[in-house]
């Protein structure tokens, strides 16, 4: 499976992109929506939300589970993605475009902490194993 | 390590993501849940449940000991290849497992029981046979594969698949069966769809699979067959019901025989027992998914009778999360109740189930 270069990640399958307006955009990757099979329910953060790192601020539903979406980094929640909220399964068809929500982030440095796609390749791996 | 059906490596060749179910290896989709979902209520699809243990009672006292054994009456079993839906319940009314029994002779009775149930069901049924009825043979068939195809259209692939079985087949009403060479061949299933679930020699599993495959019947996994089986109103062992409860508390009164004169395991118990919880069904209002064991809050509660889901999830046929939940029985049809989803009430209707059958919304 391929994982996109250009962006950041978390431990628990978030993906960061940074934009050029300096707020970063999340999502949930490739292998999290396999594992959670067809999605049928997104909850959103409420825009203009605070969030701390890895504080629980959205949920995924599929036909299987629930799973919450954790905040990569500290910020504010700028935009919400509620195209989900009529069409999840977007999330199945292009996890990476179909962003969650998107933060400033209260610490631009903070990034840097986040894995590269080669980290978090590694992450896969040693869950498989 | 896992235990493993006859189709296994046929399963991985079609790309199915597999699951540990309560000890088996089974698939649980293969690609979209929803997709096969939508198949079987429109058209066809398959399941392997050769994971679940047919047992053979072979003996001439066979009806007799079957009598006192489960909770509705195999008295009922008159025509060969007739089926009967029951509980097995213990001394207390506790359900240890629902199965189906197949009425062939009468020294001769097909169980078809749960598979995580199979061992501690066989150990039961056997302690009881050594009490009562030491003659008897108790067979439990691991020889068999059982495929369930399901779906409008499901019967038809059927016949077309294996030529010869029309005729044996097509005037079988629900839960009757019938033979045809090494095929058993049953009108039942899990989905609330019509079909066969067939049960057939292991060697020749995968063969049939592949021609009904090639015939157009979508393999389906156990994800679509939770999601049909609820939307169906049919109960799950180990969810909706268990040891702890008993049928009339889990929607299943009308597979209970309180009126024949006969005795069973559990009968008096049923009969002494006051009957404060129902099964009933749940049709989320606001939006969001119900899940099991979400608290219910009702105008009804009192201490120690609140009221939880026991099998909740999305609707794919409704596009609306639904739920079974044991509630108060002062709980009427078309109150509205709420559940418990993390830290918010939903709002939620009560209705009276099966959500769906044969392809229409009933609620």
């Amino acid at each position: 499976m391929s994982i996109p270069t250009q962006l950041k990640y978390t431990k628990s399958h978030e993906w960061v992109k940074s934009e050029s307006d300096g707020t970063v955009t999340i999502g949930i990757t490739q292998h999290a929506q396999e594992l959670l099979g067809d999605m049928v329910f997104v909850e959103l953060p409420e825009i203009g939300r605070t969030l701390a790192q890895k504080e629980e601020c959205a949920v995924v539903e599929s036909v299987k589970a629930a799973a919450d979406i954790y905040s990569p980094i500290a910020g504010e929640v700028v935009a919400v993605n509620s195209e989900l909220e009529s069409a999840p399964e977007q999330i199945n068809q292009d996890p990476y475009q179909a962003w969650i929500f998107k933060l400033k982030p209260a610490n631009a440095a903070d990034l840097a902490n986040l894995l590269d796609a080669q980290g978090y390749e590694k992450t896969l791996e040693s869950e498989e194993h | 390590m896992l235990k493993i059906t006859p189709l296994n490596q046929t399963h991985r060749d079609m790309n199915a993501k597999m699951v540990d179910f309560g000890g088996w290896d089974m698939p649980l989709h293969y690609g979209s849940q929803l997709e096969e979902h939508h198949k079987v209520r429109q058209d066809a699809g398959m399941f392997d449940v050769s994971h679940m243990r047919v047992v053979d009672i072979h003996g001439e006292n066979a009806r007799n000991f079957l009598r006192q054994l489960v909770a509705n009456n195999v008295d009922k079993l008159t025509v060969s290849g007739k089926a009967l839906y029951t509980c097995m319940l213990n001394p207390d009314g506790g359900i240890i497992d629902d199965l189906i029994i197949y009425f062939l002779s009468e020294s001769w009775f097909r169980l078809v029981v749960n598979a995580g149930t199979a061992d501690k069901d066989i150990a039961w049924i056997t302690s009881q046979r050594d009490k009562t009825t030491p003659n008897l043979e108790i067979k439990p068939r691991h020889d068999l594969a059982m495929i369930a195809v399901q779906g409008p259209n499901a019967r038809a692939k059927v016949w077309q698949v294996i030529p010869g079985t029309q005729a044996v087949t097509e005037n079988l009403k629900q839960f009757q069966s019938a033979t045809f060479e090494q095929y058993f061949i049953a009108r039942t299933g899990y989905t609330g769809e019509d079909g066969f679930e067939i049960i057939l020699p292991a060697n020749d599993a995968v063969d049939f699979w592949k021609k009904l495959h090639a015939a157009g019947v979508a393999p389906a996994g156990l994800g679509a067959r939770d999601t049909l089986r609820l939307e169906a109103g049919m109960n799950l062992y180990g969810q909706d019901m268990d040891e702890t409860t008993n049928p009339l508390e889990s929607g299943l009164a009308w597979t209970v025989d309180l009126k024949s004169e006969r005795d069973f395991i559990g009968k008096q118990a049923l009969l002494q027992a006051t009957i404060r919880r129902q099964l009933i069904g749940l049709l989320l209002l606001d939006k969001g998914v119900l899940r099991s064991h979400q608290k219910v809050i009702t105008q009804h509660d009192q201490a120690g009778n609140e009221g939880e889901i026991t099998s909740g999830g999305f609707s794919p046929t409704l596009n609306q999360s639904i739920a079974l939940a044991r509630l108060s029985t002062e709980v009427a049809i078309g109150e509205e109740v709420h559940v418990l989803v993390r830290d918010k009430k939903l709002a939620a209707k009560v209705v009276k189930y099966p959500f769906v059958r044969n392809g229409q919304i009933l609620i």
